[in-house]
């Protein structure tokens, strides 16, 4: 067991040179083209997108008001779309080519539109098309997750353009930190499927849009429960299948680290559910439908970062700890700092994102049933590295966030007038009704 | 003629409708409302969060009777949707001027 991690590492660097130099590296032989790792990666890639379209639409369009139903749901959907084409155009090319000699921060525009990528490029044991797509599918879901701290009352061309401008300045640096061969990545920060990348950037830019655009008009007392939780569960429920391939896809092969991410992250969600619903029951005198999922959705943000690390142990303990951390920051967020991160983007995926991303350092340990460590490295280094790296994407993701909303606020409101929220953005940006 | 509007607990609507068979009631309106009283509102639990529910969920009934079985009508919706908790509701009694069967154009008595 010990023996898969350094050599689940030397594939991370081949990877990354492959990226930057996929001829050289074939004419040495490095890598061979896999038809295994091909499938599961190609099925690895419906699977997330899966996850957006329609799992995180559903989750958070049962919790949102029926009258801002449709808004949600098209948030969702638009974002997958303006990503893609993002996506192609210059973000692949920004996250995983190689940057010369800014290649530290940022990567380069030579991959922009796939340029030079053919049905023949490898990337790795795969077709580079096809890492281009699995990768695609996740610079969709993270502006995607985004979406639950200004439901309700952003404006539609507001959100468009915080999204395309958070993906290119937040999204894609620091993927390419971490995942492109970047300054983190050489640090050896450990991030599997995106506990930092993913989660914790769209955790603290959320914090930051609900904080400047301001909270929703009632907002916390007067404001309606969630309309629609039946499709809160179906959406938490695809989300947990979607997972499968965004955590066991990360493992980029068809291989047991693919299965044991599969298992960790079925385990997590498991526990975490389990031990939100102990929470309420024990609370309120209830367990409830909605914060049973929320529990769900709870391990797996907070497995992701670790998944490829640690073992069936360390993911009980990882599903165990995640309910109470995020159940708590929900409170404290909404209550205490009254900011109104509406559907708990930060609470539930920022916080899950750090929590594994910092607990790894420990559970990863061969003690704990981990895969182990790089080799060399103790527990305790790996937690300065994982803190530093917590911590320089938080920084960056916030301060980028505030400049993006400021901006745009100078060209186009970020909001929709009062009269148009209490009307709601279905009937008012969208002239259509969700339930007629 | 009277029109008998009742504001009552959802769960006891086949009880009140039950009893008013007997009666000779033939027909009767029925609303999903919401509402407050003195019951006032409760408050549900979400994430942790409380969102205060203002409005209740509650049945409004209306019924049309001749005026000789009003008393009765009454007295059985109050028995049947009684729970003698807090919310059991109301029940208001108006004089109707006139009734008409639109198929048939049958006035009062004979269109109720």
């Amino acid at each position: 067991m010990e023996k898969r991690l350094p050599k689940f590492f030397s594939f991370i660097s081949v990877t990354a040179i492959l990226l930057s130099l996929p001829d050289v590296a074939l004419a040495q032989g490095a890598a061979k083209f896999s038809g295994a790792d091909t499938a599961w990666v190609l099925t690895a890639t419906a699977l997330v997108l899966f996850m957006t379209l329609p799992a995180l639409a559903l989750f958070y369009a049962g919790l949102v008001r029926s009258r801002n139903v449709l808004s949600v749901l098209m948030h969702c959907f638009v974002i997958c779309c303006v990503a893609s084409v993002v996506w192609l155009a210059v973000g692949y090319s920004l996250a995983f080519s190689d940057g010369g000699a800014a290649n530290q921060y940022i990567g380069g525009l030579s991959k922009a539109f796939l340029s030079g990528v053919g049905i023949d490029t490898l990337s790795g044991t795969i077709p580079e098309i096809v890492f281009f797509m699995f990768q695609m599918t996740f610079a969709i879901i993270k502006p995607a997750l985004i979406v639950g701290a200004y439901p309700e009352r952003i404006s539609f061309l507001g959100m468009l353009l915080f999204s395309v401008f958070w993906l290119l300045l937040v999204y894609v640096p620091v993927t390419h930190w971490i995942w492109g061969g970047g300054w983190l990545a050489e640090m050896g920060v450990m991030d599997f499927a995106g506990g930092l990348v993913v989660h914790l950037t769209a955790g603290v830019s959320a914090l930051v849009v609900a904080v400047m655009i301001g909270s929703r008009r009632g907002f916390p007392r007067e404001i309606n429960p969630p309309h629609n939780p039946g499709y809160v569960m179906i959406g938490a429920a695809m989300l947990w299948v979607g997972w499968f391939g965004f955590n066991g896809g990360s493992a980029l092969g068809a291989n047991g680290s693919a299965g044991m991410a599969i298992a960790v992250t079925h385990i997590s969600a498991a526990v975490a559910s389990l031990s939100w619903m102990m929470i309420e029951w024990l609370k309120h005198g209830k367990p409830s439908l909605v914060g049973f999922v929320t529990g769900t959705i709870a391990g797996l943000a907070t497995i992701t970062p670790a998944s490829g690390f640690v073992g069936p142990i360390g993911a009980v303990i990882l599903g165990i700890a995640a309910a109470p951390i995020c159940y708590g920051m929900v409170h404290v967020i909404k209550q205490r700092f009254q900011i109104d991160d509406s559907l708990d983007v930060f609470a539930v995926h920022g916080v899950g994102g750090l929590t594994g991303t910092i607990m790894v350092a420990f559970l990863a340990l061969p003690s704990f049933g981990g895969l182990g460590l790089a080799e060399g490295v103790t527990a305790g280094q790996q937690l300065w590295v994982q803190f530093v790296g917590a911590a320089a994407t938080a920084a960056w993701a916030i301060f980028a966030s505030v400049v993006i909303v400021w901006i745009i606020r100078l060209v186009t409101p970020m909001r929709v007038s009062e009269e148009d929220e209490t009307e709601g953005l279905d009937i008012t940006s969208h002239g259509e009704r969700g339930y007629n | 003629m009277k029109m008998i509007m009742a504001v009552i607990k959802p769960s006891k609507l086949d009880d009140v409708r039950g009893a008013l068979s007997p009666l000779g009631v033939t027909g009767m309106t029925v609303s999903e409302v919401k509402g407050f009283g003195r019951q006032g509102g409760h408050t549900e639990i979400y994430r942790g969060a409380e969102y205060e529910i203002h409005f209740v969920p509650k049945i409004k009934i209306e019924v049309a009777v001749m005026d000789d079985v009003a008393e009765n009508v009454v007295t059985a919706i109050r028995e049947n949707a009684n729970t003698g908790k807090i919310g059991d509701g109301k029940i208001f009694v108006f004089d109707v001027a006139e009734a008409v069967r639109i198929r048939t154009g049958e006035t009062d008595g004979d269109a109720l």
